[in-house]
């Protein structure tokens, strides 16, 4: 909302700089965005202060040096004849272009050099003062800008109005607001005070009515509960009064003509949106109120040729609709220079009705925004008659007729505030007093109501967002204002929800991936996706990514593929994030998980080691390993290799459940790249049922928390381990899993630890074997084994394997 | 041998060992000199002992004493060389340029907004604040419905929808979760409820169809708006710094009354206004409000016994203005180049 700084001063004379009108409203009514000089060609000039000066002998000019902030004193050709030492005038730096388009330049004059100007009233197209340059009485330093001490021409000030105050849409709202604030009194505008008197009585009734000759109706009261319309004859379309045109241009406008201006000067001063049409172009003497049929059509201001349906509200003529109600008015009946007879439309339309009319055409307008919004209701008459008198007399013709179809709305619901109840929310307690004085500085009616000094509030018609007891409480914090009350923090019962669970692995599977050396990415789940197998975004920003992921890894992937195209082929990324898939519930299937994707050098290049081994698909393996053990703490982790169809290296097993899997991901990539590995691991569903069904709650079914079990400590050995390596023979059929579950079987309680730690193939050994070794380590908790028990267990390992799997020795 | 040519002799040891002993370069020099000195064959102490029983009785006492001493001193200075010479043979065996570079190991990183959101969820944590999360894919009734949102209303436009079904949307603000929550657990509630929301905004540097937003939220009986000042204003000196001034804005939400919007003091120009600020001289920082009694309500809780307020914020935009970057479509791209800048 666009509010004219000398507009909202003929509704309340306030006296406030624009600066204490923007921090007032900020601080108690809505958000002032930001102040708009409307003279921004004065913005350069700066105040100037002459330190000495001197004629230039034979001329009327003098030689004088300056001091505009710089640090720098200018010397300065002036030929003014009141320039005085220590004196502040506004100044041109050169370089500044004077509102009559002249550019000061540099110059000399009469061999004297002038580095910019001191200037005049006049220059400053402030007036037609001739008497010199125009002296100003500040105590402002050198240099400061000219319109902060000489504050000139209206200023724009940008308020953010938020869909809950469509009041503070018109000078009128937001002078209203000011008036409370400041105690200063709310006055109709100067421009309003000699407006013609009417003489036409105001016609009215529930559907239809005449007026002036011109008959209204409404078709239903549901879609527009009042409709009001005046006819003014004699008309002369012309230029708009000069008033009139900077008031319309002061919100941004363009002035247009007489007849527009005069409607707009309703719009923006009032709040309320009316339309003017051309009598002599409507098809018939009537207007009526009604949904649009299908197949009708109407060419709109804009020129564009609209198809109506009955969801629309339309305003019809004899034949036809001939405006599109509460958004455009059409070419049709536009008013135009040869106008005479004009019918002004005064109306409130059904906010939903309008809001779904401006979205079937596509179109918002200044007055659908109002009308979507709510109006004053209770202000209709008020206007019809104002805008009839403005409308006559900016155009010199003679209110003929006024007609009002409905009714004001009946009062609003009263609603009880308790002093009580005020403290109780705000933390701070007001008088009951105040808090009704300070309701009845914005339009409230009140009474006292009842015990403890409760009061009964009845809401002006302008104010659509006081309902309920704590919508006025709000009105009395921010009236007071929100610096006003407290800030002591204070105490607070500890809360019963525990830490999310999946909150929880997050920040365990964060700590270790970027330990392991991975960066956290947060890319966006939208992928290509098929509809069969992926939930679809109804209305998705590019059609080429209209669904949601099913999986992490698909995200990380393409996130690797943009690394590859910027040449970074070194690369480790994971994230914790959602993925969805369709359901037969209410809501998609919603699960937490975690990814992780490596490609590129195990280790950073060190002199040591100038080419650093690549990931492979052990690294892959051992990753996916460390991240089950943290997302699923407790449970027993195994890899098992994933089956074919899968198309995965691995798939990774918690307490007998499939969590997750391994795989080497096929990228978009280049020659160059490294193969790029992905582990996936789901963390748990996020549960997306109703908790309860509305207006209730389902406490005291939330079961604890799973505590783990705690790690039981193991006593040290004190006797000395035995080692030894086997390596065995192993054929490619045979898995070395295989091998290790004998050797583990038959080693006994006695094995402590085997490891596989050596494969080999080649020289020596046979096509399709493998010489595999183990190191395995026998300790016995209370002896040293002796040498022939050693040599025992090889035999007995040995024939194990080869009886079990005829596997055999290496032999060297 | 007389008592004085015998301390002279002793003296002349005294004075040679330092010298000989500091002069050795390698452990076998060392060995040859220790030998020399203290070697039970030819070693010159033992001559000395050897010699001092040749001395007259009277005149055993003091020499033995001095020997003993001067064989204590070269003993000393022998262990201390020697401990020198093992270090230093086991360092430089080869000699080490010890301005080579370490052996590194990758470096991760967290989020730059994840940062962000650890830094709010640590000062919250010790207003004793606990993580709530909830549904991306979320039902309309608890993204709007339940949070007072009239259907079809301008408020509506505040939040453009992406829709997955009629009634089923991605949801717009995390404060779905404030609903879910209080339908779960029994005030006082105390949570946090970080996540990833949706818009239907083009990405542009400013704007992002997906990003991340904190809700915070309390309810209990006798919650206030001063509490809400109080605990905001705390978090913001604890994030920002302990001068950071606040203000309170009015502002509107469907799901708080009042409602507010909460700045700190521009930190770049000091209120003064500039560029960072838009000239106004303050940053916005979130927006608060205490909980609507119809938000209570639809969670099955009694509005007049319990109040309670809640807050959203955006750590994006913080990040964006913390690191300088100039784009928010950097935070998406996952850059390695980009994602190392932020190692912690
Ligand atoms: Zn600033």
């Amino acid at each position: 909302m666009n509010v004219s700084h000398a507009w909202l001063a003929r509704f309340v004379p306030h006296g406030r700089s624009p600066e204490a009108i923007r921090d007032l409203l900020t601080a108690h009514v809505a958000t002032v965005e930001g102040l708009e000089s409307l003279r921004p060609d004065l913005v350069p000039f700066v105040v100037g202060q002459v330190i000495a000066s001197e004629k230039i002998p034979e001329t009327k000019l003098s030689y004088n040096s300056v001091d505009d902030g710089s640090g720098t004193l200018l010397e300065v050709v002036c030929g003014a004849p009141n320039v005085t030492v220590g004196a502040k005038y506004p100044f041109a730096r050169t370089g500044t272009t004077m509102p009559g388009g002249l550019v000061i330049e540099k110059r000399k004059i009469r061999g004297f050099t002038s580095n910019g100007m001191l200037c005049s009233a006049r220059e400053l197209g402030l007036g037609e003062d001739h008497d010199g340059i125009l002296t100003l009485e500040t105590s402002a330093a050198p240099g400061t800008p000219f319109l902060e001490v000489f504050p000139t021409g209206d200023v724009r000030i940008v308020v953010d109005v938020l869909p809950n105050r469509p009041d503070l849409l018109s000078h009128r709202g937001v002078a209203r607001e000011v008036a409370a604030l400041t105690g200063v009194a709310l006055q109709m505008p100067e421009e309003l005070a000699a407006l013609p008197a009417l003489t036409a009585a105001v016609v009215r009734g529930g559907q239809e009515g005449t007026a002036g000759g011109i008959t209204v109706r409404i078709a239903d009261r549901a879609d527009c509960p009042q409709y009001a319309a005046a006819v003014i004859e004699g008309m002369a379309v012309g230029p708009s009064p000069a008033w009139l045109r900077a008031a319309v241009e002061a919100v941004g406008g363009r002035s247009i003509n007489n007849l527009v201006d005069a409607t707009n000067y309703l719009l923006h001063g009032f709040g309320q949106p009316v339309h003017a049409f051309d009598a002599a172009r409507l098809g018939g003497a009537t207007l009526e109120v009604r949904r649009a049929r299908a197949g009708e059509t109407l060419v709109t201001l804009d020129g564009a040729s609209r198809t109506l349906a009955p969801n629309m509200l339309v305003i019809a003529d004899g034949s036809a609709p001939t405006a599109l109600a509460g958004v455009m008015g059409g070419q049709g009946s536009e008013v135009t220079e040869s106008t005479t007879r004009v019918v002004l439309e005064v109306a409130e339309f059904a906010p939903a009705l309008v809001r779904t009319t401006r979205r079937a055409v596509g179109l918002s307008t200044d007055a659908s925004y109002r009308f979507e919004r709510g109006i004053d209701g209770g202000a209709l008459e008020e206007m019809l008659k104002i805008g009839a008198a403005l409308l006559a007399q900016v155009g010199g013709g003679k209110v003929t007729g006024l007609v009002h179809l409905g009714e004001a709305p009946s009062a609003r619901p009263v609603v009880t505030v308790r002093p009580a109840r005020v403290a109780a929310v705000l933390g701070d307690a007001v008088p009951a007093a105040e808090i009704a004085a300070l309701l009845t500085s914005v339009g409230c009616a009140v009474a006292a109501s009842g015990a403890n000094g409760a009061l009964a509030v009845t809401p002006p018609s302008w104010r659509h967002d006081i309902h309920r007891e704590v919508d006025g409480i709000e009105e009395v914090a921010r009236l007071r204002g929100f610096e006003r009350l407290p800030d002591a923090l204070q105490g607070a019962r500890p809360g019963t929800v525990p830490d999310h669970p999946l909150w929880v692995a997050y920040r365990r599977l964060r700590d270790a991936l970027v330990a392991e050396g991975a960066h956290e990415v947060r890319p966006l789940p939208f992928v290509r996706g098929e509809d069969a197998s992926h939930v679809r975004v109804r209305n998705p920003l590019a059609e080429d990514e209209p669904h949601l992921r099913r999986s992490l890894l698909e995200s990380l992937a393409r996130r690797a593929e943009y690394n590859l195209t910027r040449m970074q082929g070194d690369v480790r990324l994971f994230e914790v994030g959602a993925v969805f898939r369709p359901s037969s519930a209410a809501l998609p299937h919603e699960e937490h998980r975690v990814a992780a994707l490596v490609m590129g050098s195990r280790r950073p290049v060190h002199f040591s080691e100038p080419q650093p081994p690549a990931y492979d698909a052990w690294d892959a393996k051992a990753l996916g390993e460390r991240m089950a053990a943290v997302a699923h703490p407790g449970a027993v982790v195994t890899l098992r290799a994933a089956g074919e169809a899968t198309g995965a290296l691995w798939e990774i097993v918690a307490d007998d459940q499939v969590v997750g899997e391994i795989r080497q991901l096929a990228l978009d990539a280049p020659v160059w790249a490294r193969p790029a590995f992905g582990i996936e691991l789901m963390l748990g569903a996020m549960p997306s049922a109703p908790v309860a069904p509305p207006q209730s709650h389902a406490h005291g079914t939330a079961t604890s928390q799973e505590r783990r079990a705690p790690v039981r400590f193991r006593t040290l050995p004190t006797t000395p381990a035995a080692e030894f390596d086997l390596a065995l023979l192993v054929p490619d059929a045979v898995e070395a899993a295989a091998v290790e579950a004998v050797l583990r079987e038959a080693g006994g309680a006695l094995l402590e630890r085997c490891v596989l730690f050596d494969e080999f193939r080649g020289t020596g050994v046979a096509e399709g074997f493998r010489s595999l070794a183990w190191r395995l380590t026998f300790r016995h908790p209370e002896r040293t084994l002796k040498e022939k028990e050693i040599e025992g267990r090889r035999q007995q390992l040995l024939s194990a394997v080869e009886t079990r799997l005829d596997v055999r020795p290496r032999v060297a | 041998m007389t008592l004085s040519e015998f301390l002279a002799s002793v003296e002349q040891l005294a004075a040679d060992a330092p010298a000989q002993i500091a002069a050795t370069a390698t452990l076998d020099e060392w060995t040859a000199v220790r030998t020399a000195l203290v070697g039970r064959q030819a070693g010159r102490i033992t001559d000395l002992m050897t010699g001092l029983a040749a001395l007259p009785k009277e005149a055993k006492r003091e020499a033995g004493q001095r020997v003993n001493a001067v064989k204590a001193t070269i003993e000393a200075a022998l262990d201390a060389r020697q401990a020198a010479l093992e270090a230093a043979a086991q360092g430089a065996s080869t000699p080490l340029d010890r301005s080579m570079p370490g052996r590194a190991h990758w470096r991760g990183a967290v989020h730059p907004v994840s940062q962000v959101i650890d830094e709010v969820v640590e000062i919250f944590r010790e207003l004793g604040f606990t993580i709530a999360l909830g549904p991306e894919a979320e039902g309309a009734w608890y993204n709007f419905g339940a949070l007072n949102f009239p259907a079809d209303h301008p408020a509506m436009d505040m939040h453009d929808t992406l829709y997955l079904g009629a009634d089923q949307v991605l949801r717009t603000h995390t404060s779905p979760v404030q609903v879910r929550t209080l339908q779960q657990y029994p005030p006082p509630v105390r949570i946090l409820a970080p996540g990833n929301v949706y818009r239907r905004d083009f990405f542009d540097p400013s704007h992002a169809p997906m990003f991340a937003q904190v809700e915070g939220l309390v309810v209990d009986e006798g919650v206030t708006f001063a509490d809400l000042k109080a605990t905001l204003s705390h978090f913001a000196r604890r994030f920002f710094g302990a001068e950071t001034t606040t203000r309170f804005r009015p502002s509107f939400f469907p799901f708080t009354e009042p409602s507010a919007e909460m700045d700190v003091r521009c930190g770049v120009c000091r209120g003064a206004g500039c560029g960072v600020c838009k000239q106004s001289g303050w940053i916005e920082i979130l927006g608060a409000g205490m909980v609507h009694p119809a938000v209570l309500e639809a969670a099955g809780l009694d509005s007049e016994t319990y109040t309670g307020w809640a807050f959203g914020m955006g750590p994006a935009r913080t990040a964006l203005s913390r690191h300088g970057i100039p784009d928010i479509r950097i935070l998406y791209d996952s850059d390695v180049r980009v994602l190392d800048q932020f190692v912690s």
